[in-house]
């Protein structure tokens, strides 16, 4: 046992000292935290103003198109073909050409430009004009506009979840996120850490240290030492990860005034409140009280849990792919099945997440191969104590159980040098005494 | 008592028989040469006494003890296939190696800092392996295959990758221990070094032992009664029991034969005869060397 702790140490710190993993570690979240700002910062920050000629034939629309920061509406007069021909002379975006239109069959506007013009700013021009069309059409049938607005009807649903405390508000958007993001870091860390336990194999095995170390110590314990030293490198890189990525998320978040929001749903950065606005905040504040809702504690022990199980199922498996090969060229025929139930965890996601508690989603959060992924998934939409406590006994079933196979084939493996190696090998040095 | 006793062992992977029945014993302060031909079954019985792979059949004990996971801190085992973790730095590795034998730290320490002392390579503690010599590498390979002050020390092919001096150093380095009571399993192709340093042989063929003795009785078994003699005169010619193998004529105009004693008898009888005949200049027995009889043991074995 202070064999394995000797050779984890190693493991840890060669790795932990390296500079690579102090650039890695460090450049992460600056780089999450920089993306972050940048989306953030280009999203409130205004493109330049695009100034667009208006060309109505039909007569409704004189000084009805509203600019805002984004475009300028300019009407102009004359013929189409020679507006057509100057708009852009004069440095405008584009030209609306509004013909002679009949209200109840609108038809015929164009927008010529000189570039794409983007999908809101389409949009955008289409809402106002039909909203001016939907007030001509109000005035032509003489109906009461007050009467119309009680008509809008607009429910905002809460989805509350029964618990043992009470009932709690729930939002399955952000159930999603976080069994999403959850998920595929696992599947990350795994197929990540995994093939640096391969590489630190080959490598033993290349520089042919692997004699001189197991004339002192088993194949076993080697192979472990360096799945659990690694498991200590994924384990302080996360810590480090969460710690940064906080720092720089709550920095983030002051600057988009997020928590403002949160704290105050009513409190907005413009001086005009209007409804839409309200609504669009009071979404916001559900979603964090949402959060607040969730069970972060348990989700973060639960997460390291299963980060850590489905590492250790598929380490030594990676393990054993290295001990098989001579480069890590030659790895390649052998990840394959180690592949195949990983990525059946990810894709199957969508179908999990959409229905946590089918059928798909219970057996492939109990199978050890994809229950990391897929349990991880599934957590944030409440799943049954018993259900957890299976999944996690047979996860560590299956951590026992890859590798003791691992192991048999491992401790031949490491031996061998410059043989083909193919499956049929590997069944025999399985059995081999 | 015999520091290691190899009884009876067999071991086979799958078709291939690599050890058939070995038996060996090793005393203490001795040089034991292992020879044998390519695949002979020399690696995996060394494999099997320093525990990387079990025997199917058979016993080693150590000081009379069945071997036990506690018994790789007292041998040191120096592999044909060897090399260092490359990124690491030299200290750190002999370090690392010299407690998984199970020193402690200071032991570690104390012992390391003796070794690079003896071996004039303090300076380089902080170098990465990776940035010394294939020499310089190898002996700091040796340190760590010593290190913890080993009763046993298995050496596959120690001087390859070594110059002429440093294979002079480690030799020395090789008695100095056995002088000290270090019992030493020396496997290698070189006859030359196993003629110099080995005290007991052992030939491994075909997974079988076929020769096993300390070296001068093995020598003298195969010795056949030849003796080469220089003299001045008329060319021989010699009755039975003796036969003529070859004749020259030597640069200074004396003529060598080459004769062999069919009886095995007294040398002196030869001699008196001869100088009767002819004047002796000199006398000497042939002695086959290590390299002779591996050969025709070698090749005795395989065609007959």
């Amino acid at each position: 046992m202070d064999k394995i702790w000797l050779i984890l140490q190693r493991e840890y710190l060669t790795r932990v000292k390296k500079k690579s993993f102090i650039i890695m570690t460090i450049l992460t979240p600056v780089l999450f935290g920089a993306m972050i700002f940048f989306v953030a910062w280009f999203s409130t920050k205004k493109g330049d103003k695009k100034v667009i000629e208006v060309l109505d034939d039909s007569g409704y629309f004189e000084k009805k198109l509203k600019s805002n920061e984004e475009v300028n509406f300019v009407y102009i007069g004359g013929d189409l073909e020679k507006a057509k021909a100057d708009f852009e002379a004069h440095g405008s975006f584009g030209l609306l050409y509004i013909p002679k239109i009949d209200i109840d069959k609108p038809d015929g506007l164009k927008l010529y430009s000189g570039q794409n013009p983007s999908f809101d700013l389409v949009n955008m021009i289409k809402g106002q004009v039909s909203e001016e069309i939907r007030q001509l059409r109000i005035a032509d049938l003489d109906i009461d506009e007050t009467m119309l607005d009680k008509l809008n009807v607009d429910v905002n649903l809460k989805t509350l979840n029964m618990t043992e405390t009470g009932e709690k508000e729930s939002n399955a958007g952000v159930n999603f996120g976080i069994g999403y993001i959850a998920s595929f870091l696992i599947y990350i860390f795994i197929f990540l850490y995994g093939a640096q336990v391969m590489r630190g194999v080959i490598e033993e095995k290349s520089s042919r240290i692997v004699e001189v170390i197991i004339s002192s110590v088993k194949p076993f314990q080697l192979m472990m030492g360096k799945v659990l030293g690694v498991a200590a490198v994924g384990l302080t890189q996360f810590v480090i990860w969460v710690i940064l990525m906080s720092a720089v998320s709550a920095s983030a978040s002051t600057f988009t005034g997020i928590n403002e929001l949160k704290d105050n749903p009513a409190v907005t950065r413009g001086a005009d409140v209007d409804f839409d606005q309200m609504e669009n905040n009071e979404e916001i504040a559900g979603i964090f009280r949402a959060i607040e809702n969730i069970p972060i504690a348990q989700i973060i022990s639960l997460f390291i849990f299963y980060f850590l199980g489905g590492y250790l199922v598929y380490a030594s498996l990676f393990a054993m792919v290295g001990s098989a090969v001579d480069s890590e060229a030659d790895s390649q025929q052998f990840m394959l099945p180690i592949t195949i139930p990983l990525l059946l965890a990810i894709f199957s996601l969508g179908p999990v997440l959409s229905d946590p508690n089918s059928q798909l989603a219970f057996w492939l959060s109990m199978i050890p191969f994809t229950s990391p992924v897929v349990m991880m998934g599934r957590i944030a939409y409440g799943v049954p104590g018993w259900e957890i406590a299976l999944s996690m006994l047979l996860l560590i079933g299956g951590f026992i159980l890859t590798t003791w196979v691992a192991a048999r084939v491992y401790r031949v493996g490491i031996l061998i040098h410059g043989t083909k190696v193919n499956y049929k090998v590997l069944v025999k040095w399985f059995f081999q005494n | 008592m015999n520091i290691l006793d190899v009884q009876d062992v067999s071991k086979s992977f799958g078709e291939n028989t690599a050890l058939q029945n070995v038996s060996l014993s090793i005393s203490k302060g001795e040089i034991f040469g292992l020879l044998g031909p390519n695949g002979a079954g020399k690696s995996t019985l060394i494999r099997i006494i320093t525990q990387i792979i079990k025997a199917d059949n058979g016993e080693i004990l150590i000081k009379g003890e069945k071997l036990k996971p506690e018994h790789i801190e007292v041998i040191g085992y120096l592999p044909e296939e060897r090399g260092l973790y490359k990124k690491m730095k030299v200290g750190d590795q002999l370090m690392y190696l010299a407690r998984l034998k199970g020193l402690d730290k200071s032991e570690a320490f104390e012992k390391i800092k003796y070794w690079i002392k003896k071996f004039e390579i303090e300076e380089w503690w902080n170098k990465k392996i990776e940035d010394l010599s294939k020499g310089m590498q190898q002996k700091v390979q040796f340190i760590s295959t010593v290190v913890h002050d080993p009763d046993i020390l298995i050496l596959d092919e120690p001087f390859s990758g070594f110059d002429p001096i440093n294979a002079n150093l480690i030799r020395d380095e090789i008695l100095q221990l056995r002088d000290q009571g270090c019992s030493i399993i020396f496997s290698t192709h070189r006859m030359e070094s196993v003629e110099e340093l080995c005290d007991h042989i052992a030939l491994i063929n075909n997974a079988k032992k076929i020769l096993d003795g300390p070296k001068f009785e093995i020598k003298e078994a195969h010795k056949k009664h030849s003796y080469r003699v220089e003299y001045k005169g008329d060319d021989l010619a010699l009755a039975a029991p003796y036969a003529i193998s070859s004749n020259a004529t030597l640069q200074n105009t004396n003529k060598e034969t080459v004769i062999i004693d069919q009886s095995k008898g007294d040398p002196n009888e030869l001699i008196k005869l001869l100088a009767q005949k002819v004047e002796i200049h000199s006398f000497s027995e042939i002695i086959p060397s290590m390299n002779d009889i591996f050969i025709s043991k070698v090749q005795e074995v395989n065609h007959g």
